[in-house]
């Protein structure tokens, strides 16, 4: 794992002291609002409803044991004993109070972390596959790219205020975990003969106006990326709209002006600042690659887990849902559900924490994991260990076997925090959650992805959704509208609406006339909701969801 | 003919803590909105938010959110505010824990 250099740990101590002197500022008097509120939002600090919210980035979603200890102190010193992990990796505190969050700051510091960029019009935190580096199916680890990404783009001095915020997202794997088509810009590593680079998406982006990436250039070689990256970012930040808050993402950028015009504006800037970079980029990218080398995997083989697997159905079900093929025969990769029905999705508490951060530094080569689906992963766990730690998972209340499934839900925080928010989020996951439970349905129903947005902001990526749910302010009443169809994968799609939203005594059980007619509808166990959507096309879940509607026109 | 008008209190985000705070008669800050003063009157609604405004090392954010009057004081009218006066649905956490 990637290990603060001494002039990472300086730039962010001296970072912190200035935001501190900016903190003290704004208490005295000697900075309003208007001046304080970029200051802060640089370094990760928002005004929510009900309080502060610090966003903590998480690069790539990669934590060691150590830093997930100091998130639960953190949690537990000046917050109220919890966090929330976020669809891009990061983690969120709901409650600090303004003058403790340099002390926050230092004590992430500490740890080799830090909130800035996670705000902002400037490049956000770099998200990977929650996968990366032990992924059977990986092709390249994606971390070390996303590193050289994040320390090309903090403070970078052109790019500190682009005309609107700018995700990357980096996958090394051909089954994208990472929504590389739903970012600003997605790199999907790749090797094209015997050469290491990447296929480059541009212009993805779900909220207000959702878009699927578009390819920018099918391969870029390594040694050109980030002078690559940097011409496109570059392009955008010259031509990016500034008029107009909803247009100046870089998908309408592109939308208007066109990918082959974008490309070769691209082609261009990459020709003048090439010879600029002169080496230094892969010599840093050869270091942190050398940081990434995988762990001493023991070939000890997988123990008696098999026939424990066999024996106990509890912990066979945890292991059919929650375990992941690892590139080592003798490893698995574990989620831990942070879903567990009835809770907010996403959130752990600090004890909880502490429990991950044992458990990877005791049997899982001190990784952790935060996936943009908001749960927790062991990426390195030996097959002989998977018992113990699902035993020692189950005693903190993170055992739900329920990864993938129906109940593994994606929601924003909604307006339960969120200022930005139309309708709340997880008091809908809780209940579709808790409704499936109860109907023991879930295991039959097999993969499923729900995503709740609270706005159209989309943070909770409903447009993604295979079954998405978005809620609105309809006349002062919560509303919420359901999309079908979406795919968060290498094949994204944006889902189509159904039709008109539902209140919010109305939605669980359209949900759950919808799940059913998926059941009655399937040719089998083995066709998923989105495949036989995908082969039977709306019109028989729109039937389900608005019986009403279906029964008029059949009478008329 | 011109909409009537809906009564407003002034609310806010307190700067050190960053919870919700209505403005008062007396112009004090109140964490409780059946505290808050109604202003059924649109000039006076825009006077109290201008001395809002100029509090800035008080409160962020400064607005006029709808209210209408209740038997114990000021009851929102829309349920953004009812959340903001009584926090998240999730935990008991935010206004409804100081209870």
């Amino acid at each position: 794992m990637y290990a603060y250099s001494d002039f990472d740990e300086s730039f962010v101590r001296d970072r912190n002291i200035q935001f501190r002197a900016q903190v003290e500022r704004r208490i005295d008097g000697a900075l309003t609002e208007e001046e304080f509120k970029p200051l802060r939002l640089m370094n990760g600090l928002y005004l929510q409803l009900h309080a502060y919210m610090l966003r903590v980035a998480i690069p790539y979603g990669t934590l060691n044991g150590r830093q997930m200890r100091q998130l639960a102190m953190i949690a537990d010193r000046w917050d109220k004993g919890y966090g929330h992990f976020t669809t891009r990796q990061n983690i969120q505190y709901n409650w600090p109070a303004l003058r403790d969050v340099p002390d926050m700051l230092d004590a992430l510091a500490d740890v080799g972390m830090h909130a800035i960029q996670t705000s902002g019009n400037t490049i956000r935190n770099v998200t990977a596959d929650h996968f990366a580096g032990a992924a059977a199916d990986e092709v390249i680890d994606p971390r070390p790219v996303a590193e050289l990404i994040r320390q090309w783009s903090t403070d970078h001095p052109e790019f500190q205020f682009l005309p609107r915020k700018f995700k990357v997202g980096v996958t090394g794997s051909p089954n994208d975990r990472a929504v590389t088509a739903a970012h600003d810009i997605g790199l999907r590593l790749l090797v094209q003969d015997g050469v290491i680079g990447a296929h480059v998406l541009v212009g993805g982006g779900l909220g207000r106006t959702p878009m699927i990436g578009k390819t920018l250039k099918d391969f870029v070689p390594l040694d050109d990326l980030l002078p690559f990256l940097e011409a496109t970012v570059a392009v955008y930040n010259l031509l990016g709209r500034r008029d107009n808050k909803y247009k100046a993402r870089i998908k309408i950028t592109v939308h208007e002006t066109g990918i082959d015009e974008i490309r070769r504006l691209v082609d261009a800037e990459f020709e003048a600042r090439k010879p600029l970079f002169k080496g230094f980029d892969q010599a840093l990218l050869d270091q942190i690659t050398a940081d990434f080398a995988p762990p001493a995997f023991e070939a000890t083989g997988p123990g008696s887990y098999e026939s424990l697997r066999a024996a106990d159905p509890v912990f066979r079900a945890f292991t059919d849902t929650n375990v992941a093929e690892h590139q080592h025969p003798d490893y698995a990769i574990v989620t831990v559900s942070l879903k567990a029905h009835g809770a907010t999705p996403g959130d752990a508490t600090s004890d909880q924490m502490r429990v991950l951060a044992d458990l990877a530094e005791r049997y899982g080569h001190d990784e952790l994991r935060i996936s943009h689906e908001q749960n927790v992963i062991l990426p390195h766990l030996p097959k002989r260990h998977v018992k113990a730690v699902h035993q020692a998972l189950n005693a903190a209340g993170l055992a739900t076997a329920n990864v993938g499934l129906i109940s593994d839900i994606i929601a924003c925080p909604g307006m339960d925090y969120c200022a930005l928010a139309t309708a709340r989020s997880i008091p809908i996951a809780q209940e579709i959650a808790e409704r499936f439970d109860a109907l023991k349905l879930e295991q039959d129903i097999g993969p499923l992805k729900i995503k709740i947005s609270g706005c159209i902001n989309a943070c909770g990526h409903h447009h993604v959704g295979h079954i998405g749910i978005l809620g609105l302010d309809r006349a002062g009443v919560e509303n919420y509208q359901i999309t079908l169809g979406g795919d968060h994968t290498e094949d994204a799609v944006i889902g189509e609406r159904a039709g008109p939203g539902f209140g919010a005594d109305d939605l669980i059980p359209a949900i759950e006339r919808l799940v059913y007619a998926y059941l009655d509808l399937r040719q089998d166990r083995g066709e998923t909701f989105l495949q036989a959507y995908k082969r039977l096309g709306m019109a028989p879940f729109k039937a389900a969801l608005y019986p009403q509607q279906e029964a008029e026109a059949d009478a008329a | 003919m011109p909409r009537p008008f809906t009564p407003k209190v002034v609310t806010a985000n307190a700067l050190l803590e960053g919870d919700v705070v209505y403005l008062k008669a007396d112009g004090a800050w109140t964490r409780r909105l059946a505290e808050a003063e109604l202003l059924d009157e649109a000039g006076l609604a825009e006077l109290r938010l201008l001395d809002a405004q100029a509090r800035a090392h008080e409160v962020v954010g400064p607005y006029l959110a709808d209210a209408q009057a209740g038997p114990d004081g000021p009851e929102p009218v829309h349920f953004r505010e009812d959340f903001r006066r009584r926090g998240p649905s999730n935990y008991h956490h935010g206004k409804q824990e100081a209870r």
